[in-house]
């Protein structure tokens, strides 16, 4: 309680008016309230909910996520699933493939975002107004067109795998069918644990080389490689022990064995649509948020820093960046979220995310409709507010960078 | 788990405005003046629109039959088109009415579900179509084969049951509706279509060279194919099993549509006959109808085999012989009970 507060308060002899006057008090008094408002609101909700499914004669139980699902996932990269499995295990499944393609979508989208935000700010005619139309042609046409076109696209215009039976396939590793692309997968053998070692401490050197160069810059002004020596100790360490432990790998090859390609690694169709129409879709609205961000930072920043003497990339890294971070960040934070929502359209499609698995198949099959999409919002909400958390903490840590 | 709920509810529901069941269903659609009947999203034979518009097919003629006899004309229907995975929501939540949609019977879903089977109107078993060009005759040879399936169907447990027990493996492809299978069949994002026979000469039809694809000979479950009710309302079961009923019988007793109106304008001398037609006994007037209930559905869409006959018989595209699905009196299991 701050000084002021007390002394305008003194007047007030009822200690409850007293605590009603003080305006932090007040404050806090009216948001127990509103929390118990609609606390009430929402215990009501479910009390209705309750009440008439009880007088459908439907019970609200969980039990039924510990049967068997009964039904197959065609789509489950890390986790083993058969028909026998639980629902339980079914909604796993169907989180991992959400988690997969909004991971994947939000790497690409950002990547793509950048590079077309950037081109939008080019002096180059034609890459800006490249980039001009790649933006507003992407974002005014919904998502869900978006993923169909590209399954649409995918499935239909592909060849199938017969085409590649006999000599079709040729010599070929890669196979770009309608099932999907797929190429040949990595078969390590427990020699490679080696290279990962490698790998592992590249990245903690690297890490301990660029504090090292930042505190050295900052005593001497003197401008280590950090790049290179990241690159080399990333990269080149782990290919330098992988060659010294003589290639422990072999290749596992695709091959078409009766109706579809056997072995290697696969990129489904659905994931495919479903990944690159998200991240197109969301790179649009990334590249403006690029865009603004870089506008934002005043052109005088860089001809100060030009002033002194900073070379053009010094100067986008060391003052232009930071500040522009600043502007981009939160609205980036609600583009990732989007995603990672949208990625429930799945459904159109038939990608086996959480919507189609623990929402679709096992809430038809079980008919709890109530408790099945109870599941999937609380998920979906954990999952929006820990990127939301992510996003939060990313945003305090450059902010601290400001000077 | 159940108790305790139950206690919360009843504590709940004393605070609540009461949502449960109104008046009957039977007063309600008299009321309204219309049926609403839950359908496919479109299935050539069995619930479609046509080029008019116009919902067509097998179910259809259900829905029309129950809305003649309830509602007095069999156009007064409004089609609720559903996925399989939406129907039985859609019922549940009171958005139609009765559910004609190619459903199968089966124990959970009428314990657990919590619907009201009437009968069937169809029986099926889920077989697979294929490319003849893949040359498979056996739905045994199709390991490693990537199948299309609507899911939130029996058919899907089917599946996965099937190849499960003969220990071979396949690729789910999910997908909602029949036009959609059809699109990813069509396109080779499936080598196999599977779902009820009857669906699969239906879709086989509707496709530019229906020669060149083949039924397996495989039919791996029952899919007994009847309409439902939502639980909770015995009245109305009981108006629109009756009407399945009275179609039914319509064939066995030489009813039909052409003769309907004049073996009604008096005694007939076959009491069967005039049980159902309203010129003895007060059978209409037993499940909240007019006498003449019976009547009105066979005028309006005709009995059963005529039923049959102009959707998915013989004489259509899509061909289907009666089977199992002929009159008991035929060899056939469609077994109306007596009327009396």
């Amino acid at each position: 309680m701050s000084s002021t507060a007390v002394a305008l308060d003194s007047g007030a002899s009822n200690p409850l008016l007293r605590l009603w006057r003080n305006k932090e008090t007040r404050g806090v008094i009216i948001q127990i309230g509103t929390i118990a408002a609609v606390f009430g609101i929402v215990a009501w909700l479910i009390s209705n909910a309750i009440a008439n499914l009880e007088a459908l004669g439907k019970g609200f139980s969980y039990n039924f996520l510990f049967e068997p699902a009964s039904y197959d996932i065609g789509f489950s990269p890390f986790i083993e699933f058969s028909s026998r499995s639980t629902h339980l295990m079914a909604a796993l499944v169907g989180l991992q493939n959400t988690l997969l393609v909004a991971v994947s979508g939000i790497v690409l989208a950002t990547a793509l975002g950048f590079i077309v935000g950037v081109l939008r700010l080019s002096n180059n005619f034609l890459m800006n107004k490249l980039a001009y139309c790649y933006v507003e042609l992407i974002r005014n046409v919904p998502v869900l067109l978006w993923i169909l076109l590209v399954h649409g696209a995918v499935v239909s215009t592909l060849p199938s795998p017969r085409a590649f039976s006999g000599d079709g396939g040729g010599d070929s590793v890669v196979f770009f069918s309608n099932r999907g692309l797929y190429f040949p997968a990595p078969d390590f053998s427990p020699l490679a644990l080696a290279t990962l070692i490698a790998f592992i401490v590249g990245i903690v050197g690297a890490i301990v080389y660029a504090r090292r160069a930042k505190a050295k810059q900052e005593a001497t002004g003197q401008i280590s490689p950090v790049l290179w020596v990241t690159i080399g100790l990333i990269v080149g360490l782990p290919m330098v022990v992988f060659a010294v432990t003589g290639f422990p790998m072999a290749w596992d090859y695709p091959a078409l064995k009766g109706f579809n390609f056997k072995g290697g690694w696969v990129i489904k169709p659905e994931f495919m649509a479903l990944w690159l129409a998200l991240s197109i879709y969301t790179s649009a609205f990334i590249a403006e948020i690029v865009r603004a961000g870089i506008q934002a930072v005043s052109h005088g920043q860089t001809e100060a820093a030009h002033a002194l003497g900073l070379r053009n990339n010094r100067s986008l890294q060391l003052v232009v960046i930071p500040q522009a971070l600043r502007v981009i960040v939160p609205p980036l934070t609600s583009q990732y979220l989007n995603l990672t929502k949208n990625s429930s359209l799945a459904i159109a499609i038939g990608y086996y995310d959480l919507v189609a698995t623990i929402g679709g198949i096992s809430l038809n099959q079980t008919g709890r409709e109530m408790e099945c999409m109870i599941i999937v919002l609380l998920t979906y909400l954990t999952i929006s507010l820990l990127i939301s958390a992510f996003m939060n903490w990313y945003n305090k840590r450059i902010k601290l960078v400001e000077r | 788990m159940k108790k305790t709920l139950g206690t919360l509810a009843a504590i709940a529901a004393a605070a609540l405005v009461s949502t449960s069941a109104s008046a009957g269903t039977l007063d309600d659609v008299k009321a309204r003046g219309e049926l609403n009947c839950i359908v496919t999203t479109g299935l050539v034979g069995f619930a479609y629109t046509d080029e008019q518009g116009t919902w067509r097919g097998f179910d259809a003629d259900f829905c029309r039959a129950a809305a003649a006899a309830v509602v007095g004309d069999g156009s007064k229907v409004k089609f609720v088109p559903t996925t399989g995975k939406t129907r039985f929501t859609a019922l549940s939540a009171g958005e139609g009415d009765v559910l004609y949609r190619n459903t199968t019977i089966t124990m959970s879903r009428d314990v657990d579900l919590k619907l009201s089977f009437l009968g069937v109107n169809y029986y099926d078993g889920q077989g697979f179509m294929v490319p003849k060009a893949l040359g498979v005759s056996s739905a045994k040879d199709l390991d490693g084969a990537s199948v299309c399936i609507q899911t939130g169907t029996t058919t899907e447990l089917n599946l996965a049951d099937f190849f499960r027990v003969n220990n071979i493996s396949y690729e789910p492809v999910p997908i909602e509706t029949n036009e959609e299978a059809q699109a990813n069949y069509i396109a080779g994002r499936c080598d196999v279509y599977t779902t009820d026979r009857s669906g699969l000469a239906a879709t086989r039809a509707a496709l530019d060279d229906p020669a060149a694809h083949v039924l397996l000979p495989e039919i791996i479950s029952k899919e007994p194919l009847g309409p439902a009710v939502a639980q909770g309302d015995e009245d109305w079961a009981d108006t629109m099993r009756w009407v399945l009923k009275a179609i039914i019988a319509a064939e066995e007793l030489g009813i039909t549509q052409a003769n309907v109106m004049e073996k009604a304008a008096s005694a007939t001398g076959n009491p069967n006959v005039d049980r159902i037609l309203g010129t003895e006994g007060s059978f209409g007037e037993m499940i909240g109808l007019d006498n003449k209930w019976a009547v009105r559905a066979i005028a309006a869409v005709g009995n059963y085999g005529e039923i049959f006959e102009r959707n998915i018989g013989q004489s259509t595209p899509i061909g289907l012989d009666r089977g199992l699905n002929a009159q008991w009196t035929n060899g056939g299991l469609m077994y109306a009970e007596p009327i009396r």
